[in-house]
């Protein structure tokens, strides 16, 4: 499969800040590739050059096959771009938003504005259509942006953080939306600090952290980096730890962690489900009380804390996007 | 959102972005359009961009009317008026700074000027749409001022055609100030600051100026910088086209060739902020 977005060794610094320190992406045609990091990691500041907003210090990229740097008015028809700052006209109304992307996007004044009817009723904003844009909640206005992305059939899209902030029904919404694009063979590059999100929607993920991409692969490759599943056990009494230890020592794929103040212990298996019947079944044997066992994978948000040191949130302000304090250093390129 | 329609989901092939003259006019319209709706529904900004300029007419003539001395007539409210109203304009005129550079830092903090550079759309567009739509409000400040001007005894005493000049030529430094007013807000980093920077520095530049007091009543070394202002030759262009000047214009260059001096800085600015603007646009945020 061709490479619908290419980026080959991307830099950009601002001030002594390394935004982007040497990124290499690519996304093959039809596929999904999250971006995964915290925030200030770089993702914005990678969608930016590659929607042709920001000139990278070095590098270069291409997306559907043309030249960032070269074309860049080529690339902008050929691409839908929504942010985690919903970038809708607030003194116009639903349509009147939609509408003028059409515009823009030159289609002729009627074009535009049966596209932007189609689209209210599907992202659900027909009754709001002619509200100004104003009167919206954060998920209306995120579903209209979405929509301004969506005015023409974009091969490439680019989704930066399209949830942080919403609330669990909409972002489960736009999750839906989002899942339809791809089966209509859209291909999107999705940035989040959601590690739910990206395991949901993203074929394949790049974790980024200070500018550089640390990991590359599928959720399951990455999962597998950090080790497998492991069998956590809860005892009833601190003295049963010793016997409960002895006794899953056979499944063991490696040393046994205990926790003594939760009286928790914790085995690499592998195996699955299998192991586990068979654990629960010799701890029985032994007549050893247990308060607790499961089978657990590891997450994304352990895969993120052992490449990082440090879990995604840390930096946190999830909603720090909806913050007016900060709204001001966006249009500079600070906000990396 | 679960029931997608399949027609909204697939929607229109993107076609290849038109290039050119033709496309950067149909970009602005849509742009200009967007700019003036938006008037509509914040007539307050329209409201106060009009009170100012009618509170400075009424303050003036009747406040300081009666003090100021016009060469080749006794002071009053009525002369003052009358050497006063070309200033007022003009001073209104430029203040399309403030709208532009405002509205242009706010599209910038908000994420609009992203959405509109990620577009296969004209690079001059957001400007030439924003500066238009500053042009019209400009204009309908013009002329309600001009009612209310009539109501207190400003008169054009040379004629429909010259007085029709004379907007012309205002409508024009307007014009060419709302540029500067573009690049100002694409500078800084706030609607805030874009409005005080945008205002700031037009308080010398329109008082320094034959507006309200003649140059002649002025320190010999700021005479010349008085009257070369861009601002004063449009002033005296006015006054002139108006009939409102009282006895003969300075004699210095500029105040005698006020038309030709009046439309030369008008385009030069507008030309020079234009240029710079749309290079800065074309590298906003970065």
């Amino acid at each position: 499969m061709a490479a619908a977005i290419e980026a080959e060794n991307l830099v950009k610094t601002f001030g002594d800040v390394r935004a982007l320190d040497g990124v290499s992406l690519d996304v093959p045609e039809g596929t999904v590739l999250g971006l995964l990091g915290p925030n200030g990691a770089g993702k914005t500041t990678a969608v930016r050059v590659l929607t042709t907003l920001l000139q990278p210090d070095s590098g270069r990229a291409t997306v559907a096959g043309v030249d960032v740097l070269k074309h860049p008015n080529r690339v902008r028809s050929l691409i839908g771009l929504s942010g985690q700052y919903a970038a809708v006209d607030e003194y116009l109304t639903g349509r009147e938003n939609l509408q003028m992307v059409g515009e823009l996007y030159q289609m002729s004044a009627r074009d535009a504005k049966k596209r932007a009817l189609e689209l209210l009723e599907w992202f659900n904003l027909s009754d709001a259509m002619d509200r100004t844009a104003k009167t919206y909640s954060g998920g209306m206005r995120r579903r209209l942006d979405l929509a301004a992305a969506l005015v023409v059939r974009p091969p490439v899209m680019f989704l930066d953080e399209p949830t942080t902030g919403l609330d669990p029904r909409n972002r489960l919404a736009l999750w839906e939306v989002i899942e339809t694009l791809v089966e209509q063979g859209t291909t999107l590059l999705l940035t989040t600090q959601y590690l739910e999100e990206a395991d949901r929607l993203a074929h394949d993920i790049a974790v980024v952290d200070h500018g550089k991409v640390i990991a590359r692969g599928t959720a399951d490759e990455l999962k597998a980096q950090i080790g497998g599943e492991r069998i956590e056990v809860v005892v009833h009494r601190p003295d049963l730890v010793p016997e409960a230890i002895a006794a899953l020592t056979p499944f063991a794929k490696g040393d046994p962690a205990v926790e003594k103040n939760t009286r928790r212990i914790t085995v690499p298996v592998s195996g699955g489900a299998k192991v586990l019947t068979d654990a629960i079944r010799e701890l029985d044997a032994r007549s050893i009380e247990i308060d607790d066992i499961g089978l657990r994978r590891p997450t994304l948000d352990d895969v993120f804390l052992s490449l990082t040191g440090h879990a995604t949130e840390d930096e946190n302000a999830a909603d720090e996007g909806e913050h007016p304090a900060k709204k001001g250093r966006r249009g500079h390129g600070k906000d990396v | 959102m679960t029931t997608a329609l399949p027609d909204a989901a697939i929607g229109p092939v993107p076609v290849t972005p038109r290039r050119g003259v033709p496309a950067m006019l149909h970009d602005s319209w849509v742009v200009a359009k967007r700019n003036l709706r938006r008037m509509t529904r914040i007539p307050e900004i329209v409201v106060f961009g009009l009170m100012q300029p009618v509170m400075f007419v009424l303050l003036f003539s009747y406040v300081m009317g009666g003090a100021i001395a016009i060469p080749g007539a006794t002071p009053s409210h009525e002369v003052y008026i009358e050497y006063l109203m070309a200033g007022i304009f003009a001073q209104t005129v430029t203040f399309a700074v403030a709208g532009a550079s405002a509205g242009i830092a706010e599209d910038m903090t908000k994420g609009l000027v992203d959405r509109f550079r990620s577009l296969p759309m004209s690079r001059a567009a957001v400007l030439t749409g924003r500066t238009f739509a500053d042009l019209v409000q400009t204009a309908i400040t013009v002329v309600v001022l001009a009612l209310v001007a009539l109501l207190v005894g400003w008169r054009i005493h040379d004629g429909f055609l010259k007085a029709l000049a004379a907007f012309g030529l205002l409508l024009l430094l307007g014009y060419a100030f709302s540029w500067i007013g573009a690049l100002i807000g694409l500078s800084v980093r706030s609607p805030e600051a874009a409005t005080s920077a945008g205002l700031i520095w037009l308080f010398p530049l329109t008082f320094i100026s034959n507006a309200f007091v003649p140059v002649s009543s002025m320190p010999g070394w700021l005479q010349p910088i008085a009257y070369w202002n861009p601002f004063s030759a449009t002033v005296q262009a006015c006054r002139s086209l108006f009939g409102n000047q009282l006895g003969p214009a300075p004699d210095v260059w500029p105040m005698q060739h006020a038309v030709l001096v009046s439309i030369g800085w008008s385009l030069i600015i507008t030309v020079l902020f234009s240029w710079l603007s749309v290079r800065k646009y074309r590298r906003a945020a970065g």
